[in-house]
């Protein structure tokens, strides 16, 4: 008995003395400063050195701390002038010339020139320059058409390409592009990953490795200091984590919030920002070989999947239905007159009777998840159903993304009549061209895994590409997505949109159609 | 004594080899490799070359082991492809935040669980019994980063006394008292499942002891109850619960991998998770021998602890 009762009484005073610690001893959990800014990441950064990385976590980092030669002008997708003031392109497309602005420093001090220019693009194309070998440079190929790059006079830097090629500018305005400090580099070698210095409006101050890396104001900013004080990057991979966070008030800002947690933040302690994107999600069918190789079981396909159904029901709203191979996000290249393959099942089926396949049997390759690639087993479940419904017999092939790309890229023949696949670019020419002419089969070297062959689409992206008025490249492109419309080489699902929460504490934030992060702007009080 | 120790230590030679041989080899036949991780949609057989070049991929398999394990024998773990630093810095920083949260949580599990055995045992079918044994049976069921994100939601989300992740805050912390605020939830989550194991076994071993002659004669002579549990039962109890406790301390270090992902702790669980999705080779390899050779230390010296109180284990 004097057991239970010494253990009854000190359980309960154990029990009290808990609850007083918790009620009393710990504060409520402290907000964010204000005039700081908490975002929430997916991941940890690999590097802060733009020529290195890959990953639009990253970049929502970079955006802010350096700029390029030209940048998007905000709200669009349309270049505009950044670190250099104008340009000229000469007549065959081949020369541009940049005037650079004058008196921009970076934030170690050292100048920004013609020379700084010539060397960051000599640091990543050029295999003995000293410092190559910071790299190695994933994406440097985005600017492979680059022959030389000569230094007129201190303001004035000349790129020579080896051919035309229409997508230089925008490449210019990808994080790729983004012009580092020579000076650091120099200094920090390898290391400049982890010290960074650029020209943007935030500098780099700390990179405390798992939890935050810090930027703080840069107040000399060419284009006017921004408004807040300092942002916080914290990696949180787990999206419930995220959630939480959100909603304890531990970062003010998240960005892809998972669709079932959106209704969450229905309340007006928070704002939902959302922006459509240069994404497009979509089925690679095989043309080369099986049911797929006739253009009106390709087709059918088109009409029995219920894209509406996949972007609001699988989704949650968290998509666009896709009309067409190139995402209205680009305004200035997209054919307003495309209307997405309507949901009709009586028509597949009356087009699987016409080409004599009443019930095709298809392999579909479907991942588990990946970088653009939604809810990919869901929405591969749903697009198999339907696809029944009209006929179809599908067999599903899930793999994990590493593996699955491993499978797909090398081209479908011989494995699989569909696939799943999703791309986001920052050029209209970028998708077409490597995933839809005969010259980007996989044995050449391309993404055309569906093997989709046709003349006149090769035709008109060969001189989208050497054409250096964007009136006519627009229209070029145009001319292609209704070709590509009715030869149907893919089932066109979805264009993502982009979203981000943030407190009601932020204000004057937006995304962009890039899906850049860019903070200048932003307030927090 | 000595050459016992020198026995053990050469004995795990082998062990760590056929750990590198077995970790390579995993790493080498996976599909996928790191240059198509980095390089996502535009991974083109001719991008694909060229960085497998750069990240000195490109070489045949065993020559790629050979390089690597010598450099290894010099220290050299190699650098990181996903996060661009040395594997050495990253696997220490992360293995040390996984045994700040395991070692928590052993620690509570191996009191509570103990004192809800004893406390079960002593009262057997009585209200105290039954209520430990209902909240046994409810901590076991209970998946563990299912009770982390329940526990998120009620101490961090709605009562704001608890940081939702991560081991530090970012403003203002950095001391013993935020690392606790931080480890409170994490290490509470990972501890109760294991904390119900221990009470069962706990329990268990006390009702088998409590039956025994000597607590019979300990209880005639006028022992104190609380002493004839505390002081007899339980010692004599300990000589099983202790195997137990081992078990478990296996399962609390391999069950932080969830909890990691769940409250953003900064551990080696979650790192390895994520090499292994970004197909970052060294730091998989790296982090996976390191591992192992912690793990092979800690078995050493449990081995030479026993023998030196156990005089029936041989030396």
């Amino acid at each position: 008995m004097q057991l239970m009762d010494w253990t009854r009484r000190s359980l309960l005073a154990a029990a009290g003395a808990g609850a007083m610690a918790l009620g009393l001893g710990l504060p409520v959990q402290a907000q964010t400063p204000p005039g700081v800014l908490v975002v929430g990441q997916i991941a940890e950064p690999k590097a802060l050195d733009p020529a290195a990385v890959t990953a639009v976590n990253d970049f929502r980092i970079l955006m802010n701390v350096y700029d390029g030669l030209v940048r998007y002008k905000s709200g669009t997708l349309e270049v505009e002038p950044a670190l250099a003031e104008s340009w000229t392109i000469s007549e065959d497309g081949t020369e541009y010339t940049f005037k650079l602005r004058d008196g921009v420093m970076f934030h170690d001090g050292s100048a920004f020139n013609a020379d700084v220019v010539k060397f960051n693009f000599d640091r990543m194309l050029k295999e003995d320059h000293p410092y190559h070998n910071t790299g190695p440079f994933p994406l440097s190929f985005f600017f492979s058409a680059v022959e030389s790059v000569d230094v007129i006079d201190a303001q004035t830097v000349k790129f020579k390409l080896n051919a035309p090629y229409a997508p230089f500018l925008s490449n210019l305005a990808y994080p790729t592009g983004l012009i580092v400090s020579q000076a650091a580099v120099e200094q920090h070698g390898a290391d400049f990953g982890r010290n960074p210095s650029g020209t943007g409006p935030f500098k780099f101050a700390e990179w405390r490795s798992n939890e935050a890396v810090v930027v703080e104001k840069n107040p000399d900013y060419w284009d006017g200091a921004a408004s807040l004080e300092a942002v916080v990057y914290r990696p949180i991979t787990d999206a419930n984590t995220r959630t939480a966070e959100m909603l304890a008030g531990g970062i003010d800002l998240m960005v892809e919030v998972p669709p079932v947690a959106l209704s969450e933040f229905q309340t007006d302690a928070y704002r939902v920002s959302e922006q459509a994107g240069p994404h497009v999600w979509f089925l690679i069918l095989n043309a080369k070989e099986g049911p797929f190789a006739d253009k009106l079981v390709r087709q059918a396909a088109n009409y029995a999947v219920n894209k509406a159904a996949l972007v609001n029901d699988v989704l949650e709203g968290t998509a666009e239905v896709a009309a067409g191979p190139t995402p209205p996000a680009f305004a200035w290249a997209y054919n307003e007159a495309l209307e997405p393959y309507p949901y009709d099942p009586e028509r597949a089926k009356a087009l699987l009777a016409e080409a004599g396949m009443q019930n095709p049997s298809v392999t579909f390759f479907v991942t588990e998840g990946g970088s653009g690639m939604l809810d990919p087993v869901a929405m591969g479940t749903a697009i198999q159903a339907d696809l029944e419904a009209v006929g179809f017999s599908v067999k599903i092939q899930t793999y994990e993304w590493n593996t699955f790309l491993g499978e797909v890229n090398p081209g479908l023949e011989g494995k699989a009549d569909m696939a799943e696949m999703a791309w986001m670019t920052n050029d209209p020419d970028t998708l077409p061209f490597l995933a839809l002419r005969t010259e980007a089969w996989p044995d050449k070297g391309g993404f055309n895994s569906g093997y989709y062959s046709n003349p006149q689409v090769d035709a008109l992206l060969d001189e989208a590409r050497t054409a250096t008025d964007q009136g006519r490249r627009a229209e070029l492109y145009k001319e292609m997505q209704t070709i590509v419309h009715d030869d149907a080489p893919w089932v066109f699902v979805a264009n993502w949109k982009q979203n981000a929460v943030t407190s009601s504490k932020v204000d004057n934030f937006q995304l962009e159609p890039s899906f850049f992060l860019l903070l200048k702007d932003v307030v927090k009080n | 004594m000595g050459s016992y120790i020198l026995k053990r230590l050469l004995s795990a030679i082998p062990v760590l080899l056929g750990i590198t041989i077995i970790v390579f080899a995993i790493m080498a036949m996976i599909p996928g490799d790191p240059a198509t991780a980095i390089l996502g949609s535009y991974a083109t057989p001719e991008n694909v070359e060229k960085l497998n070049r750069d990240l000195g991929l490109d070489k045949p398999a065993a020559a790629r082991y050979f390089i690597w394990l010598g450099n290894m024998l010099t220290g050299d773990f190699g650098q990181s492809f996903a996060l661009n630093r040395p594997v050495i810095h990253e696997v220490l920083e992360r293995f040390s935040a996984t045994l700040v949260l395991a070692g928590t949580a052993f620690v509570l599990c191996c009191f509570f669980g103990i004192l809800a055995g004893v406390v079960s045992a002593s009262r057997q079918y009585g209200l105290a019994d039954k209520a430990i044994t209902f909240a046994v049976l409810l901590g076991i069921s209970i998946p563990s980063f299912f009770l982390g994100m329940m526990m998120i939601l009620l101490f961090a989300v709605s009562l704001k006394w608890l940081p939702v992740s991560g081991m530090y805050a970012i403003y203002g912390g950095g001391d013993l008292w935020d690392l606790l605020k931080h480890l409170a939830m994490p290490a509470t989550a990972l501890a109760v499942v294991a904390t119900g194991v221990i009470a069962r076994l706990s329990r268990s071993a006390m009702l088998e002891v409590l039956r025994q002659d000597f607590i019979r004669t300990a209880r005639a002579k006028g022992v104190s109850e609380h002493r004839v549990i505390w002081g007899h039962a339980l010692r004599a109890a300990m000589v099983s619960i202790i195997p137990v406790l081992g078990i478990q301390a296996g399962f609390v270090l391999s069950g932080a991998v969830y909890i990691e992902i769940v409250f953003q702790w900064p551990g080696v669980g979650r790192m390895l998770v994520d090499a292994i999705l970004k197909r970052d080779i060294l730091l998989v390899q790296g982090g996976v021998v390191l591992v192992a050779a912690c793990y092979v230390i800690f078995n050493i010296m449990v081995d030479v602890a026993q023998s030196l109180l156990d005089p029936r284990i041989k030396t």
